[in-house]
């Protein structure tokens, strides 16, 4: 245990870790390394020790069980990592910016009186304390932070480390809390999953990605043009989604699908990170947008300042031609 | 059930940032400000619950940016009453001091439910909605995406969001605040003329909560926008002649067949 140490809470879904959590860790190790900590890993639920050997890049990793943390419900797992960050007392706590970290990373902030910053994409010590750089305005302006008291809690975008093949020691510790955890005033009660029978966006090699551009429902019937024409579906970005337009089963990003096309095709799209988290590993992205600092043209390949709404019939018929 | 939901003027993305000459703080004076994006679905859910179970709905705002209209606009959509905090200066405050005022203001209106929009985008400090549900002294659960009333008395049934389009259904005991990513219906459209309505005939009630700067565990040294990494090869022309194109590099990669 040390004062320059760095927590991570590992996200299990399901069986697996969720990828994020392997970014945390790569974070982890980085700012490890020049505080001259150790990375804790701790992971809450009934198999968090079936979890260790995936994580094998922490030096420690505490596995923490009650019969509470058997499915998520936020005041049980906000108190079982506040047991093991007082215990621990890390320089840095990091979690992901998900579901899950939406939740726990501000209540123990708030219950511990430590400082938070969400969006974060890089950490470096400053002296006794940390300097952060952090997105936010959607992914449009960058700010650099100093974070002066300990533990910091840092929740992290995810795509901002890279996983790494550095290990730790690796040491297994299963822990039960103190007293059994309260269940709190929110319960889980059941997973509801999507419903089936309509198309699996992970599954297409062609995605047509509408997003704000899109401006009114019956415009997606241009997208669905399109995608026809090029033999794939329309997915959409979370406005889209909210606004009904679109089922919650087409949409990209951070809480909705993550998928890898052959082409993804991102109309009036901005690129928000929680959009680019979903979509960035696909082979070739091509975006249209009339905002030239839209940061979707970061990370597509091909770009054009043109509407969408006029770009659409014109590239179904272009690629109408081609087919002859 | 007596709901209070509070919500926020935030920069509008579709308008160009500009940052201070200090280079610390967007400038607020060059921005134009709408209603966040999660608060406006956060009054949306918090109407269909009433119109669904009766009750009122109470939206409470800091006075800060165009938040009159704002205000109007909710009275026009159901909204019950409308509470104005005090807000000094040109810049709201951070969340996390923020959240202490919105409780002040917030306690003697006795909520059975809480709700606020998860996330407001110039946030740096954390989502307002756990650090009120902690000033608040009350449980707190966020990333929702639709509440509806429960079974049993004094809870309500909300779906939080996980990814891949997965919810995870849990019963929430009320009172609690509840962080809305979504509501169960797309916020409804009012016209322009009902919103006049209201401005003629809503009343706004003043708070006297008081805004007291906490602690500064978060400091802002400087703010920019970022470097693109790799930029994308930009098409030009007329939107034929980039359809043409882009159809042109989708035959060449063997996508258009």
């Amino acid at each position: 245990m040390s004062d320059q140490d760095v927590l991570v809470l590992a996200e299990a879904r399901g069986d697996a870790l969720a990828d994020v959590t392997f970014e945390l860790l790569a974070a982890g190790r980085e700012l490890a390394r020049a505080t001259g900590g150790q990375v804790l890993a701790v992971v809450l639920g009934p198999n968090g020790a079936a979890h260790a050997p995936a994580l094998a890049a922490a030096d420690r990793i505490i596995a923490v069980d009650d019969p509470q943390l058997a499915e998520y419900s936020p005041e049980p797992f906000a108190s079982a990592l506040r047991e093991v960050v007082e215990a621990e007392q890390p320089r840095a706590v990091l979690t992901a910016s998900t579901s899950i970290g939406w939740d726990v990373a501000p209540l123990l902030a708030a219950r511990l009186d430590a400082p938070l910053a969400t969006g974060c994409q890089a950490i470096r010590p400053d002296g006794d304390g940390l300097l952060v750089t952090a997105s936010f305005c959607g992914g449009k302006m960058l700010a650099e932070c100093r974070v002066a008291a300990s533990p910091a809690i840092l929740m992290m975008l995810p795509g901002s480390y890279r996983p790494t093949d550095e290990t730790g020691k690796g040491e297994l510790e299963q822990r039960k809390p103190a007293a059994p955890l309260e269940p709190g005033a929110i319960a889980f009660e059941q997973w509801i999953y999507p419903e089936a029978g309509d198309v699996d966006i992970t599954q297409q090699d062609v995605l047509v990605a509408v997003g704000r551009g899109i401006q009114q429902q019956d415009n997606v019937e241009l997208a669905e043009e399109l995608a026809q024409a090029l033999g794939g579906a329309v997915c959409a970005s979370r406005p889209v989604v909210d606004q009904g337009w679109l089922p919650a089963t087409r949409q990209v990003g951070k809480s909705g699908m993550i998928v890898k096309p052959k082409l993804y095709l991102a109309l009036g799209v901005s690129g928000a990170p929680e959009h680019q988290e979903g979509m960035k590993g696909a082979e070739l992205i091509i975006a249209v947008n009339t905002d030239p600092k839209a940061p979707i043209f970061d990370v597509a390949h091909y770009g054009a300042e043109v509407d969408m709404l006029d770009l659409m019939p014109a590239l179904s018929e272009a690629i109408a031609a081609r087919k002859g | 059930m007596n709901i209070v939901v509070v919500v926020r003027q935030v920069p509008d993305l579709i308008e160009p940032l500009e940052i201070v000459p200090s280079g610390d703080a967007l400038d607020l004076d060059a921005a134009s400000f709408i209603l966040n994006e999660s608060d406006d679905h956060a009054l949306e859910q918090a109407l269909l619950l009433k119109e669904a179970g009766g009750g009122s709905v109470t939206v409470v705002a800091l006075d800060f940016g165009d938040v009159d209209n704002t205000l109007y606009t909710a009275v026009a959509k159901g909204a019950d009453r409308i509470v104005k905090i005090a807000c000094d200066g040109d810049t709201p405050p951070a969340p996390r001091d923020s959240a202490a005022v919105y409780a002040e203001a917030i306690k003697p209106l006795e909520a059975e439910l809480v709700l606020v929009g998860v996330q407001a985008h110039d946030e740096l400090d954390g989502g307002l909605s756990p650090f009120l549900a902690a000033a608040l002294e009350l449980p707190y659960v966020g990333v929702i995406r639709g509440v509806k009333a429960d079974d049993a008395p004094g809870t309500v049934a909300a779906c939080k969001e996980f990814p891949g389009a997965v919810m995870a259904r849990m019963s929430v005991k009320l009172p609690a605040v509840l962080g809305i990513l979504g509501a169960d219906q797309p916020p409804r459209y009012v016209p322009v003329s009902r919103i006049r309505g209201a401005m003629k005939t809503a009343q706004f009630e003043e708070s006297a909560a008081t805004l007291a700067a906490g602690e500064l565990l978060l400091s802002v040294s400087r703010l920019y926008p970022p470097a693109p990494a790799t930029r994308a090869e930009m098409l030009s022309g007329s939107e034929e002649e980039i359809a043409g194109r882009i159809a042109e590099i989708l035959a060449e990669k063997g996508l258009v067949k």
